[in-house]
């Protein structure tokens, strides 16, 4: 896959803005930001679902402008919403679509019963789909997307609204893909732990542009230090901050919410710093924890706000009216 | 096109209109019901309407025109005969609603019948109703017409006489609205399945499923239409039959004009799920198909003649009855229930609903959006 420059404009709104990437062959690249920030509006138009403004991408060497059909026919897509027909059944999903796809007849029958089986629905062919779990439609969805045998897969937001076992069913899967076929694997997703288990890289986006791209480990070797420390206290100085800046291994602070986050290239010889100048300045230390760097702190870094914060940074309406 | 794709769409909707039985049979029922309801209560004849009789002449003569009017009341029974001693008496039961008309026949009336003076009886009509009102002055105009008969024939009969012949035998009105009736089954399948199902497959995303596949423009329209036009032809013939047999339609089992009906049954499908698929293209809010269908039922069903003949319409009217695809199935249906007509009685409806059905799907596959 080649993104040269995609971007894409509703009005004024700039959803995408000149984004471009590459993603090769078997590799799984992950697409990670708040919702809002414009993943899905480029992976709809990498997928020839939405035109772009301005900019091309070739996938699997077929360009999204000029030959939409060869990509449609060379790539499988698992869109963010539910979209196997649950008046049907699980063996009629993948039917209806092998046929879309003009897969041969003949094959039919043996493709549909490996591909169920290998995401474990075998059992439940013959069962309406709208009496499946989230967990086992997004599994079909998944089987149904590989039913043409596509050179490369992708994933809106697969794990989005499943409780925690089918999340990690849908991970095993995914990784299974990777292991047992060529496949290259495109998602998109807003959970941290999702994109730094399953991504070979990652491709932050933000306010529709990329912050940033490279390998989890790469992304947080580029945090400054390697572990994270945040700390509440109470009774602290004006100059406290320019004071934690001078603790032993300590590479930046910063404040949100109350909550003190200073990054350490070794998070319990601060601490145990921290803890002194506290004792001698009289402030009292309300909580303090240590962790290793995570892609939120990569995050953190490269858009200036927290994942969490981003999601929910957007436009705010008073509602107290309702229930006053 | 890929004919293969366009018969991948149809067959997923037909396996989910034939899992769903409740949606087959919603979209007859209705038009049965309205088959047999409206077809018994407007179509038979007036019966037992309460007229008065007020005779204050009290005359050998009077008497005659009451036994008419008896004699009516026990054989056509077009209305039942109820004495009254008092003019104002029954003028005030008239007004109340208790009677539909009342007949007075005057003091004078044995007078100046025998002096060969215009002899006059009177009759006060409740008009509020014109279908009952003009029944009872027709049926009393006719007793008039008797009672003016001379009683010795002249030898040689100068009065123009009128022979009606009718061409087909008595058509009751249940066996007139049965062709509205298919034709409404079929618009019912456009609105459930050319309309309602592809915009709640939009608004549940299901759409998306089939827009990341190769299938074209083209070839997603025709599959649509095509799945509607089946299940229109299903619930259709289906009506037909039901309908042909609760109305009496001779020779219902006739297989050449069984051929005939199916063939104009399938191309009013077409023709009425390609114009809703047309209104619906662009529309993405579910609520709207079901907003609009009383409004779209009327203008379609009304104007076509379904109910009442066309002839009867103000000059707008018509002009919408002529772009309506109603009429024209209606009146090959027509053709072919009632006058048991053969190809020449439906070639030029069928061709009117085929290229209104191909203008539709033209215009649906140029405003269809493959894109998101």
């Amino acid at each position: 896959m080649e993104v040269a420059h995609l971007t894409k404009k509703f009005g004024d709104l700039v959803a995408v803005n000149d984004v471009s990437f590459d993603v090769v062959q078997k590799e799984i690249f992950g697409l990670l930001g708040p919702n809002g920030a414009g993943k899905t509006t480029l992976i709809r138009m990498m997928t020839t679902l939405t035109l772009a403004t301005s900019g091309t991408a070739r996938i699997a060497g077929h360009d999204i402008g000029k030959d939409a059909d060869g990509v449609r026919n060379a790539i499988g897509v698992i869109p963010q919403a539910f979209t196997s027909d649950p008046e049907l059944t699980a063996d009629e999903n993948m039917l209806i679509h092998a046929k879309l796809y003009g897969v041969p007849k003949n094959k039919h029958e043996q493709l549909i019963t490996e591909l169920l089986e290998s995401v474990d629905l075998i059992k439940f062919r013959g069962a309406l789909v709208r009496t499946f779990s989230g967990g086992m439609r997004r599994r079909l969805e998944i089987a149904r997307g590989l039913v043409h045998a596509p050179n490369i897969l992708f994933l809106d937001e697969p794990t989005t609204g499943l409780d925690p076992v089918s999340r990690s069913n849908v991970w095993e899967m995914i990784r299974t893909l990777r292991d047992k076929s060529e496949l290259t694997i495109l998602l998109t997703t807003h959970y941290m732990d999702e994109a730094d288990k399953l991504c070979d890289r990652i491709a932050i986006v933000d306010h529709g542009r990329l912050a940033a791209l490279d390998t989890p480990t790469r992304l947080k070797d580029s945090v400054p230090g390697t572990d994270a420390v945040e700390a509440e206290f109470e009774g602290a100085p004006r100059d406290w901050n320019e004071q934690l800046q001078r603790l032993a291994q300590a590479a930046g602070v910063t404040q949100r919410d109350g909550v003190t986050h200073i990054a350490s290239h070794d998070g319990p010889a601060t601490v145990a710093a921290l803890m002194d100048l506290a004792r001698a300045r009289g402030v009292v230390v309300r909580k303090v924890s240590v962790q290793s760097t995570t892609l939120d702190d990569v995050f953190l870094h490269y858009t200036g706000s927290e994942l969490r914060d981003a999601a929910s940074g957007g436009k705010s309406y008073d509602i107290s009216h309702l229930y006053r | 096109m890929k004919f293969y794709r366009v018969w991948a769409l149809i067959e997923r909707d037909m396996r989910k209109f034939f899992r769903s039985p409740a949606l087959m049979m919603s979209s007859m029922i209705f038009p049965l019901v309205q088959l047999v309801v409206l077809g018994y209560a407007f179509g038979g004849k007036i019966k037992g309407a309460v007229v008065a009789v007020v005779d204050q002449d009290r005359s050998v003569e009077s008497r005659r025109i009451n036994e008419m009017f008896n004699g009516i009341s026990s054989g056509a029974e077009t209305f039942r005969v109820v004495q009254y001693g008092s003019l104002p008496q029954a003028i005030h039961d008239l007004r109340s609603g208790f009677i539909r008309g009342v007949v007075e026949i005057p003091y004078d009336f044995s007078r100046r019948y025998y002096k060969h003076d215009r002899p006059r009886i009177a009759f006060t009509e409740d008009n509020t109703d014109q279908f009952v009102s003009s029944s009872l002055v027709e049926r009393i105009q006719q007793m008039v017409a008797e009672l003016n008969t001379p009683d010795v024939q002249p030898r040689l009969d100068t009065q123009v006489q009128l022979n009606v012949v009718e061409v087909y035998p008595y058509i009751e009105y249940v066996k007139y609205l049965l062709a509205g009736s298919t034709a409404m089954a079929i618009f019912i399948v456009a609105m459930i399945g050319g309309g309602i199902t592809f915009i709640d497959d939009k608004a549940r995303g299901l759409h998306e499923g089939y827009l990341v596949t190769p299938v074209s423009k083209s070839e997603l329209v025709m599959g649509l239409i095509g799945a509607g036009a089946l299940k229109g032809l299903m619930a259709g013939m289906v009506l037909t039959i039901i309908g042909g047999l609760i109305a009496g339609i001779p020779r219902l089992w006739d297989p050449v004009r069984l051929v005939y009906l199916a063939v104009v049954v399938l191309i009013a499908s077409l023709a009425m799920i390609s114009f809703m698929f047309l209104v619906m293209v662009r529309v993405d809010d579910p609520l709207v198909p079901r907003a609009i269908f009383g409004v779209l039922n009327t203008l379609l069903f009304f104007p076509s003649g379904a109910v009442y003949p066309v002839e009867a319409f103000p000059w707008w009217l018509r002009w919408i009855s002529v772009i309506d695809p109603f009429t024209y199935t209606v009146h090959a249906l027509h053709n072919l229930t009632l006058k048991s007509t053969g190809i020449e009685g439906i070639y030029k409806d069928v061709i009117v609903l085929f290229c209104f059905a191909s203008v539709m799907m033209v215009a649906c596959i140029g405003l269809f959006k493959r894109q998101l």
